[in-house]
């Protein structure tokens, strides 16, 4: 299992080296900084240092718990990234590949409702608005209950 | 009690610091919170919608009911936006 919460920009290919030995299905998924107002040119990601390992573990070892998984990778950056670059990666290693693709679920649908990141938009004029939280995101988790 | 109370993304920018240490006599998070909104008009800008924003202690979510004693650390924040 490789978790890691860093600053610095990181190729999916490094994390991928080795990874799922054994394994019959790998599923991979980059999130990446997306413009959806035309105006912005980077997102700030604030967290929470200390507490966001504890909750990423935590995360990581129910997905492992519960499909059993092979392997297990997520990395997920903070500081300013510009639009386009790559904010986070999650990769599972699994027997088979449906749960390899639920396991990929149920890891951003975590991640995104109970990490402690925050993002906040940056356009030409500095930073702006908060990103807020989609009453869906929360909705999200409750197919895995 | 000294608790260290920490504050994330608009929270901390209505309150205008990252941090602080709080003493307080309360027994619960509600009681700090209230506490908290009675003593400057910051924390009643950042604090008094409790449905707009999440708490943990020590590193763990926990509800406003929670009993601060033995509690060390306390962070307000926006629901999270991961992934």
């Amino acid at each position: 299992m490789l978790i890691r919460i860093q600053q610095d920009p990181f190729a999916l290919a490094d994390l991928l080296d080795g990874f799922g030995d054994g394994a019959g299905a790998v599923v991979t998924f980059s999130g990446l900084v997306r413009d959806d107002t035309g105006e912005m040119t980077a997102l700030e990601l604030e967290h929470y240092p200390g507490m966001t390992e504890k909750a990423v573990s935590r995360i990581a070892m129910q997905a492992q718990a519960r499909w059993n998984l092979v392997d297990l990778a997520i990395v997920h950056r903070f500081g300013r990234l510009n639009v386009g670059e790559q904010i986070m990666a999650v990769a599972t290693a699994a027997r088979h590949r449906a749960e390899a693709f639920e396991a990929a679920e149920y890891l951003m649908d975590y991640l995104k409702s109970r990490a402690p990141f925050w993002k906040r938009e940056i356009g030409a004029d500095g930073p702006g608005a908060w990103v807020e939280a989609k009453t869906s995101d929360e909705d999200a988790l409750s197919r895995w209950d | 009690m000294k608790i260290d109370v920490l504050y994330f993304a608009w929270i901390r920018e209505r309150i205008g610091e990252p941090r602080e240490s709080i003493d307080t006599g309360a027994t619960t998070i509600r009681g700090l919170v209230e506490q908290l909104i009675n003593s400057d008009e910051r924390y009643a800008a950042a604090l008094s919608d409790l449905n707009s924003y999440r708490v943990a202690a020590d590193q763990e979510l926990v509800n406003f009911d929670h009993k601060l004693e033995n509690v060390r650390e306390l962070a307000f924040f926006p629901p999270m936006t991961g992934g």
